[in-house]
């Protein structure tokens, strides 16, 4: 191996630099230039592909797969109604404190631009052009059973598109179960307050007037 | 025989054998400092999109929180970029004709990708999760900057080796509150104190071996 490449070096005592020159330029730079392992013939998420005719590296799922721990069986659960296909009453499982402040986290990311932070629909978006929602405060909305916001969500509602892609299921009853803390704070009703903040509330002013006091605004 | 140098050149020599050191390491310096540049790095470059898509506007100015786009970055490695489906959760109705949203449109009518330009890309040696450093408390603002004022995004950081370990050594410079860190304007009142506070509630360790991110 070095037989030869020191005939390269210096030939019959004769220096030619030129060429020492050039190799040693060619080993220096070309070190550098080697990108092989930073670009490493595998596939990152969202990666553009030649290979795949649609140029997507991350590929869609097929139809009718049900990956493994998602067979969403419990039509509670996933879709909000009851085996006879009415609304669930209630969130299907317990509401913790946990679950509130997940809830209350997840709608002001999700929901807050157009329904605003309190439920009254007046978010930035709306003030922006987009059309306005109800308010989430009225009595329809405050009268109908937890599974119907879970399906709003889900799939949308008029000029609202469904959250399913950018919403989880569980978060997406959190989410229920939050906007029921928001109307509670907005039309919670004296008779149904436990009797000790009932008497806290009377020694403050005015305790007949709907409560103005809620999550929406710590 | 006559004196070919004048004796001065013996100083000329010394001066030379010696400033040639200063004139290595400056070639050495100055080929770190050509290393950590821009020009290396891409640092501080911002990218042409095929969409002018800014953050300053919609996460800025509109105040919608990162996740709303960014929807995997508190679960897994990757924070993800959205699909055309969730600009047109608005923009089916705001800006509807505009013609700088054909692009998103026309992705949207025939599902389509939008080409957006990758903006930070680690070598593919590094392995980098985002779930991790959102858990333990490092804000998106500690290595992305004010996403919330560029119009188009550039990279902050260097994203060098050097850069990751700096703060692997010395996490309490960087650590926040959890609820804090999609807050680009979060300062600490005295990161001094809060710092070491947060690495003992956080559990954080130093993590520096080289496996943790060669793996
Ligand atoms: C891009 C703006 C936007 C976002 C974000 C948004 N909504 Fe809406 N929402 C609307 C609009 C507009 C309507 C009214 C639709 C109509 O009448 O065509 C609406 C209607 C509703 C309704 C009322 C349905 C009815 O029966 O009147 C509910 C409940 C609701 N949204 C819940 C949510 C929840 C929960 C979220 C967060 C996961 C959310 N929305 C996010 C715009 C939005
Ligand atoms: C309305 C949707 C939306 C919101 C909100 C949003 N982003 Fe983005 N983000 C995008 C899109 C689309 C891209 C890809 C185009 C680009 O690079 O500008 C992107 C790109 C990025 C990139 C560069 C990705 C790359 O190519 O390396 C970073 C970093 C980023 N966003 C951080 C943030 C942070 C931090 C926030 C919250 C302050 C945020 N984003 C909020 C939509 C959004
Ligand atoms: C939550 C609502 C919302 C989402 C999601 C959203 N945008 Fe926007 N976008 C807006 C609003 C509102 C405006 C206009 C603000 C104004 O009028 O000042 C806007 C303006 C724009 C503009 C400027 C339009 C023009 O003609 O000047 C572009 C470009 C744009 N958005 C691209 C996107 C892209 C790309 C996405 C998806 C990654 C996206 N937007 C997602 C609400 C949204
Ligand atoms: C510890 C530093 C760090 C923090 C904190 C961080 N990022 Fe990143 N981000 C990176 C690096 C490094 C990359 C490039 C990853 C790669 O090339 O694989 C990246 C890439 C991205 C991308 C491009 C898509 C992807 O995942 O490759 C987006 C979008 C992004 N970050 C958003 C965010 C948001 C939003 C937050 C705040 C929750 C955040 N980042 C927090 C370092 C960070
Ligand atoms: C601003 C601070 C900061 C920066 C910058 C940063 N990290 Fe981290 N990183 C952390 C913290 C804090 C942890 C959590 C350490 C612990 O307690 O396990 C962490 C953890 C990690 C882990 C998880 C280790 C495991 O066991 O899962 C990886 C991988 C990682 N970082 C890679 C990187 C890479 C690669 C970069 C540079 C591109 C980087 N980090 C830049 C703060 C940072
Ligand atoms: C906190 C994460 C982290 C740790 C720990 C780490 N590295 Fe790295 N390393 C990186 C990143 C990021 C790069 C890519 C730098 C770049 O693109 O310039 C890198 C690049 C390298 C390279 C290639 C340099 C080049 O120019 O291509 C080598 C070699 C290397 N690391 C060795 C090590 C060794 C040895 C250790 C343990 C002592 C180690 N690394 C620990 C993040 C890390």
């Amino acid at each position: 191996m070095s037989g030869r490449a020191s005939t390269i070096v210096v030939g019959r005592g004769r220096l030619r630099a030129p060429v020492v020159v050039w190799v040693l330029a060619l080993v220096v730079l070309g070190v550098g230039c080697r990108q092989d392992m930073h670009d490493q013939p595998k596939y990152q998420p969202l990666e553009a592909s030649a290979f795949f005719a649609d140029g997507r590296a991350s590929r869609p799922v097929v139809p009718g797969t049900v990956a493994r721990g998602q067979l969403r069986e419990d039509s509670r659960l996933y879709a909000g109604r009851d085996s006879a296909g009415s609304f669930v009453e209630e969130v299907p499982f317990s509401v913790t404190r946990a679950v509130l402040d997940r809830g209350h986290e997840r709608y002001d990311i999700y929901c807050s631009p157009c329904h605003d932070r309190v439920g009254n629909g007046n978010g930035m978006i709306v003030q922006r052009g987009f059309k306005r929602p109800p308010s989430l405060h009225e009595e329809r909305l405050r009268d109908t059973p937890d599974g119907y916001f879970f399906q709003v969500v889900t799939e949308g509602f008029g000029a609202m598109k469904g959250y399913a892609a950018q919403v989880p299921p569980r978060d997406r009853w959190a989410i229920v179960a939050y906007i029921r803390a928001l109307q509670l704070s907005q039309h919670a009703v004296l008779a149904e307050w436990p009797l000790e903040t009932r008497a806290e509330l009377a020694r403050g002013a005015s305790a007949s007037a709907p409560v103005r006091r809620g999550p929406a605004h710590d | 025989m006559p004196q070919v140098f004048h004796r001065s050149a013996n100083t000329f020599s010394k001066v030379s054998i010696f400033g040639a050191l200063f004139a290595l390491a400056a070639v050495v310096y100055g080929l770190a400092l050509i290393n950590r540049s821009s020009y290396v790095t891409w640092a501080g470059v911002a990218r042409e999109q095929p969409v002018p898509f800014s953050h300053r506007h919609h996460a800025g100015e509109l105040g919608i929180d990162c996740r709303y786009c960014h929807t995997t970055v508190e679960r897994v490695a990757s924070a993800g970029v959205p699909p055309t489906a969730t600009c047109m959760n608005c923009h089916s109705q705001i800006w509807r004709m505009s013609p700088t949203l054909e692009p998103v449109r026309a992705s949207y009518r025939d599902g389509t990708s939008i080409p957006w330009v990758r903006v930070h890309d680690l070598p593919d040696f590094v392995y980098f999760n985002h779930s991790i450093h959102v858990h333990k408390g490092i804000g998106c603002q500690s290595c992305h900057g004010r996403i919330d004022e560029m119009n188009l995004v550039w990279q902050e950081s260097s994203l060098q080796m050097e850069w990751c370990l700096d703060c692997h050594r010395n996490p309490e410079r960087h650590v926040r509150p959890r609820k804090e860190i999609f807050n680009m304007a979060w300062k600490a009142d005295d990161q001094a104190v809060l710092g070491p506070a947060l690495m003992r509630e956080y559990e954080i360790e130093r993590r520096v071996d080289c496996n943790v991110c060669h793996r």
